[in-house]
């Protein structure tokens, strides 16, 4: 590899030394006048599973396909296991797996035969057979692809993109319209990836997933990484002190935060959702007093926590549009795009 | 060389288990060479009309399988993303092409030798000056010049305007291409177009080469040979691959 280790993204102590096997550096794409993706820089190395987050034209597949050799960059440049995707593409290409968004899969041909045919594209190829069962398709193997449900597709994509033995795998939207049982199987493959030292770059426009998936996240909005760290750290960077908890709607908001100490301020955020400002008092000390005073009223708590999550540092970055599964709370106000607006690493 | 097999192998696989292409390649250039040869109901000009159909419907069976049969099925595979996903393996392009080249051509043998099969079946005989290698040049140029064309539609239209696109042209090109009807009974301009077209320079080489017998026309050549050129040349300029 002739790309130096040091990359400044990569030199911090907590990530090693090891060479990017993946980089987009400053990388522009444009459709006509349309800026896509709009100076966006990431890495990832090695046994690592990125994850690109963001809405739904974010710009998180306009890089994947540029890292794919699908495009050149318009500004920037990307490489790919230190190589150029497009200039040495024959080179790259058989040491990288492809998850398209959707399709790319003859609709005649059935799972079985479709993965012998793309084994015989690599010259040491995965077992179909093993791949089979490994994404759990082994009781559709002879159903033709547009007869199989939308999960199984995409578990057939999953598997070609493993065929060929690789080192980098992409994955564009892994588990959109996958079922749930369909989802732990994704995961586990990316798991079982990711221990045999394989670089996973995702993309998802689904909180949760990104949380589950990924060691690091990548929030992109309008074509730009607006954050970037492991899920922890991101939820920790927006972390002001408070709690959050579910209840039912409509507690009495005043008379609980009067239980909890002096200054302590309880907002309900929005229906069942709340959010305590201890003021004075400590957190664990506050902590008590709420479930003390929850429990004299028989009020049913859940999903408590102190700190942000990923969703809250995600709101607050992109200037609280909503994605994933609609859950959670809204944004606390202030922290928007012009307050939020950092790539973030501790 | 594996890959190229393997895709070659798919390419056949898929097109023998497809009932549509079969009927398209097989099913209606046998059915056309053995009705109109029995029911004599064309103006083919000749005693026995199965002496105009064997080279004619060769010709038939060329356009189908280049033009029609490939052209659809690769618009359907840019449709559905596929070559698109093929780019990204270490198959690649050339190599598929190739292997759907290889698909064609190992089609279009299975079709002469069950044309030819059945028009002597029909009491065709090869004439005794047949000029067999002119013959064989001819479907080599009309190979490239209808692949050339499916191409241009299969890499610019969407999958279903393709399909339909392809078979009207088919049907048009099947009336004046001089596979059925000789170009001499079609009226003064209508011949004037279709001579300038790849269908009936083709038809009327084999024609030359196989009924009649001698050698197809100067004309014949360069028609086949500016559309053996120029439609692939086009195809490699529009093609969108996805």
């Amino acid at each position: 590899m002739d790309r130096p280790a040091t990359d400044r993204r990569t030199a911090t102590p907590d990530r090693g030394t090891a060479p990017a096997a993946v980089a987009c550096d400053d990388l522009v794409v444009r459709y006509g006048t349309t800026v896509a993706v709009d100076g966006l820089s990431f890495t990832a190395r090695a046994g690592e599973v990125l994850a690109l987050l963001g809405p739904n034209g974010a710009g998180k597949t306009s890089p994947v396909e540029t890292l794919e050799g699908y495009r050149r960059p318009d500004g920037g440049s990307v490489t790919v296991l230190g190589a150029d995707p497009v200039a040495d593409h024959a080179a790259v290409i058989p040491r990288i797996g492809v998850m398209l968004q959707r399709g790319g899969v003859y609709p005649a041909l059935a799972p079985g035969r479709v993965l012998r045919l793309f084994a015989g594209y690599y010259d040491d190829p995965e077992d179909p057979d093993a791949l089979l069962d490994l994404v759990g398709l082994e009781g559709v193997r002879g159903t033709p692809w547009r007869r199989l449900s939308g999960g199984e597709q995409q578990r057939l994509s999953l598997a070609l993109a493993l065929i060929g033995k690789p080192e980098v795998v992409f994955l564009d939207e892994p588990t959109a319209g996958v079922d749930p049982e369909g989802r732990l199987t994704v995961r586990s493959v990316i798991r079982s990836l990711r221990e045999r030292g394989v670089c996973v770059v995702l993309t998802t426009h689904e909180l949760t997933e990104a949380e589950r998936l990924a060691d690091r996240v990548v929030i992109v909005d309008r074509g730009r990484a607006v954050a970037e760290g492991t899920p922890a750290e991101l939820a920790a960077d927006r972390s002001d002190g408070s709690i959050r908890f579910s209840a039912p709607a409509g507690l009495d908001t005043a008379a609980l935060a009067g239980a909890i100490g002096a200054g302590a301020e309880l907002t309900e955020t929005e229906p069942g959702q709340y959010r305590l400002a201890p003021g004075g008092t400590a957190v664990p000390d506050a902590l008590a007093a709420l479930t003390t005073a929850l429990a004299a009223r028989g009020t049913a708590v859940t999903d408590l926590r102190t700190g942000a999550s990923l969703e809250e540092a995600y709101l607050a970055v992109t200037g609280g549009e909503r994605i994933g599964d609609g859950t959670g709370g809204g944004r606390d106000g202030g922290a928007g795009r012009g307050g939020g607006r950092r790539r973030g690493r501790r | 060389m594996r890959p190229f097999a393997t895709q070659l192998r798919a390419e056949l696989d898929m097109v023998f288990a497809n009932g549509e292409t079969l009927l398209l390649t097989l099913g209606i250039p046998v059915l056309f060479l053995v009705f109109f040869s029995g029911v004599h109901i064309l103006p083919t000009g000749t005693k026995h009309p199965v002496d105009f159909l064997v080279p004619g419907i060769l010709a038939l069976a060329v356009m189908s399988t280049a033009m029609v049969a490939v052209g659809i099925g690769t618009g359907f595979e840019r449709g559905y993303g596929v070559l698109k996903r093929l780019a990204a393996t270490p198959l690649g392009r050339p190599r598929l092409l190739g292997a759907k080249l290889a698909a064609v051509v190992a089609i279009e043998l299975i079709q002469a030798a069950v044309l030819l099969a059945v028009g002597l079946g029909l009491g065709w005989r090869l004439p005794s000056n047949a000029a067999a290698p002119a013959a064989v040049g001819a479907m080599v140029l009309g190979t490239a010049a209808f692949g050339g064309i499916g191409l241009v539609l299969a890499g610019t239209l969407k999958p279903l305007v393709n399909l339909a696109v392809a078979n009207s042209l088919f049907v048009v090109l099947l009336l004046v291409g001089g596979m059925l009807v000789p170009l001499t009974k079609l009226p003064g301009w209508l011949q004037a177009v279709a001579k300038a077209l790849p269908a009936s320079a083709l038809a009327d080489a084999l024609h030359a080469a196989l009924g009649t017998g001698g050698a197809p026309t100067a004309t014949d050549w360069v028609v086949l040979a500016v559309w053996a050129v120029a439609a692939p040349m086009v195809a490699a300029l529009v093609f969108r691959w996805e």
